[in-house]
Formats: C-alpha cells, structure tokens, sequence
C-alpha cells in the first residue's frame, strides 16, 4: 500500500504538530482510496484531549463534525495523524494497543531530530506494518 | 420505522435500541465505539435503555487514540 499526502496537507500537519508542541497533536485523514494507493486529499486538525506529551485522543465531538464533512464533500475516511514529539516515527504499545480500525491508516510525525519524520503504518492483530508514503 | 446510520436511511423494527442496533450492524469492537444519536452522545451505560425513534439519525465512531510511551 502506498499513502499520498500532498505538500500542502504535509505542510499544515507539521505546522499543527509544532503548534501542539509539548504536547502529541492529532487528526484525521480523508481523500480516495484506489486500488493499493490512498490519496489523502483533506486533513482534520483536531483537538487532542489528553493535552499530554506522551498520550492523545481525539475529541469526539469534532471526529464527528469531521465524518460529516467527508461525506458531505465526497471523501473517504483514510486514518489518523498523530505526532511524537520527542521519539521516533513508530507506533508505540499503545499506539498498537487503541487501533481498532484495521482499515485505517496511521500517520507518526516524529519531531525528535532535527528534521521532521513522516511515516505511514497499517495496524492490525497487534502488530504495525509500515506502508509507502509519498509526499507529492 | 426509517433510521439514518452513517448517513444511510434504513428500515428497523419499532422499539429498536442502540444495543439492538449494534448488534444488527454488527460494529466491530463495540466496547470501543462512541454513538451519537442526533449529534448528541449516547452515555455508554445506556445502550440498552436508549430506544430508537422513526427519524433518528444515528453515527458510530471509533475511538482514536495512542501515545508515545
């Protein structure tokens, strides 16, 4: 599988991730899935509850708003976003341990280095397999 | 009685609950799902108290969370 995010989207989730700072930041992703190639078209900055370095969950109330907009405007629902603010672009325990969409898709920006560190993950039966991702 | 999951008008029986509905939808790990009835949220000790009316509009969503430890 191959997950697009274009430089726009990318840019506007890096931005969130660096305005959430201490904190983890988090979304939802939207757009087109087409055979093995999803193409995020939307992304949904919302509001993480946990307001934690080390813990996020997303705010129902605007996950909801955010499912009816993507229908509303014709997307899919691709995933989620969330950032690691001082560790690696790699789902953690508990990352495995919340995903309970194995349709879904999920995005880690790593702030820890220098640069920022996008990488893309499917979650399914307790173990993460990381998946292409393309910034276009 | 006509009620619209996730945006989709189906036909239910009279006197459906959320319990019931789940279950007919069979929602993967329900345990983890938010409802919300008509934009408003349905506390998640009152699935089996909560009775559907013709109208309703109904959402299930998925918890979303994680973190870095």
């Amino acid at each position: 599988m191959t997950i697009q995010i274009t430089q726009a989207d990318y840019a506007a989730l890096l931005a969130h991730a660096r305005a959430e700072l201490p904190n983890e930041a988090c979304g939802l992703l939207a757009g087109q899935a087409d055979g093995t190639v999803r193409r995020i078209q939307k992304i949904y900055c919302l509001t993480n509850t946990d307001h934690s370095p080390e813990h996020f969950s997303l705010d129902p109330r605007e996950q909801l708003a955010a499912v009816k907009d993507m229908r509303a405007n014709g997307l899919q629902p691709l995933g989620n976003f969330h950032s690691h603010p001082a560790s690696p672009a790699r789902p953690s325990a508990e990352d495995i341990r919340l995903a309970y969409d194995a349709n879904a898709s999920y995005l880690i920006l790593s702030l820890a280095g220098e640069a920022p560190v996008l990488k893309g993950f499917r979650i399914a039966g307790g173990a993460a397999e990381a998946v292409e991702m393309l910034v276009v | 009685m006509k009620i619209t999951i996730a945006g989709d008008k189906k036909e239910y029986p009279e006197g459906l609950t959320v319990a019931q509905l789940i279950a007919l939808e069979q929602v993967e790990t329900p345990e983890y799902v938010t409802v919300s009835l008509n934009d408003d949220f349905v506390a998640g000790g009152t699935f089996e108290a909560t009775v559907l009316q013709e109208g309703d509009s109904v959402e299930f969503l998925y918890f979303m969370g994680g973190g870095a430890a």
